[in-house]
């Protein structure tokens, strides 16, 4: 006693045409959040210290260098303070363009020497060379931390009114600094807002 | 002989397992007032590591947690409350340091979106029963038996009755 059972056809059912398409609608919204994902960069944490005074602190220059580094050296002119250690390997990556600004005049650039040794860090500037004007040793990174600072290398762009204007995470390439930091500082100098 | 060198493998794979958690507070130094110590552990667990990015400072092995976790000792030494101790960090590093991120204005979203999707959902299962109970209704009423399949059902009924 087996009769096969008649399904009811599709035109009795309309809805059923609009399931079919669901695995391909539900593709496409999972498809366009993991394209979007591609885009996102979870290792770049954004700051909050972007507008904001640059915070106090007063940290002592490195054995044998003359010139720290304190809040108020930060004011009065364009700057960028970058954050560095001789222990950091992408830091070697971004010095020479460092070298570059300072040969050209470009822009002052300061550094921070986060939890460093002085003698290396010392020693790391006399055989890469010497990019910075002033140079804070932060011994102990309690000035990165009041900075916002979480990885090594980081460089704030600061205006002269002594605000953080901006900050690049890890090293500064040759585009970064054409394209994002060198037409922010110009802005700057002549006296508009920028962001970067 | 392989497999006795696999278990070997797999009991010594068990024992490392068991050993890598004991490095995240090895190297730290505790608060002498337990109580103290007690509230600032609290405190690492909510704050959220910046170098390995879902792990808590409390877990984390990297420098920067361990500087933040001093940083905590030392601001409850000092007198500050935790709501304070915690707001001297999201100073620094924003709401992204707090696993639990707070309700404001932005992060709305966020904490109603699961309930909104819960909603969202029940309301289309809702419909999706309605709509089905509807069809079947209608396709019963739409279609009633015939003489022919009221005879078999009557017979069938009858069969059954019988035995």
């Amino acid at each position: 006693m087996s009769e096969p059972i008649s399904e009811p056809s599709s035109e009795s059912r309309p809805r059923s045409v609009w399931l079919r398409f669901m695995p391909l609608v539900v593709a496409l919204v999972i498809g366009g959040f993991l394209l979007v994902g591609l885009g996102l960069r979870p290792k770049e944490i954004p700051s909050v210290m972007i507008g904001k005074a640059v915070p106090v602190f007063d940290l002592p220059a490195l054995p044998g260098r003359p010139k720290g580094l304190k809040t108020a050296d930060l004011k009065g002119q364009v700057s960028l303070v970058n954050v560095f250690a001789s222990w950091c390997v992408s830091c070697r990556a971004e010095h020479p363009l460092f070298m570059k600004l300072k040969g050209e005049g470009i822009v002052p650039v300061h550094g921070l020497n986060y939890k460093d040794e002085g003698p290396a860090a010392i020693e790391w500037l006399r055989r890469y060379g010497d990019p910075y004007d002033r140079v804070g040793a932060d011994l102990k990174g309690r000035v990165g931390i009041d900075w916002g600072v979480y990885g090594v290398p980081e460089t704030f762009l600061i205006n002269t009114e002594g605000r953080i204007v901006c900050k690049h995470i890890g090293p500064v390439m040759e585009a970064d600094l054409r394209d994002k930091l060198l037409p922010a500082i110009k802005a700057l100098r002549q006296g508009d807002t920028a962001q970067c | 002989m392989l497999m006795a060198l696999l278990r070997r493998l797999v009991f010594a794979f068990c024992l490392a397992s068991l050993i890598t958690p004991a490095w995240a507070v090895a190297v730290d130094t505790p608060l002498a007032d337990p109580v103290l110590e007690a509230r600032a552990r609290a405190i690492h667990k909510q704050l959220r590591c910046l170098v390995c990015q879902n792990q808590s400072i409390e877990d984390s092995n990297a420098g920067l947690a361990r500087d933040l976790r001093i940083l905590v000792r030392d601001r409850i030494a000092a007198g500050d409350s935790d709501k304070a101790a915690i707001g001297y960090i999201v100073e620094r590093y924003g709401d992204w340091v707090l696993l639990q991120p707070p309700m404001k204005g932005r992060t709305v979203l966020l904490w109603l979106g699961p309930l909104l999707f819960l909603l969202l959902a029940m309301g289309l299962i809702f419909l999706w029963y309605r709509r089905r109970s509807g069809s079947t209704a209608a396709a019963v009423a739409a279609a009633p038996l015939s003489a022919d399949e009221q005879a078999r059902l009557k017979a069938l009924l009858d069969d059954r009755e019988q035995t």
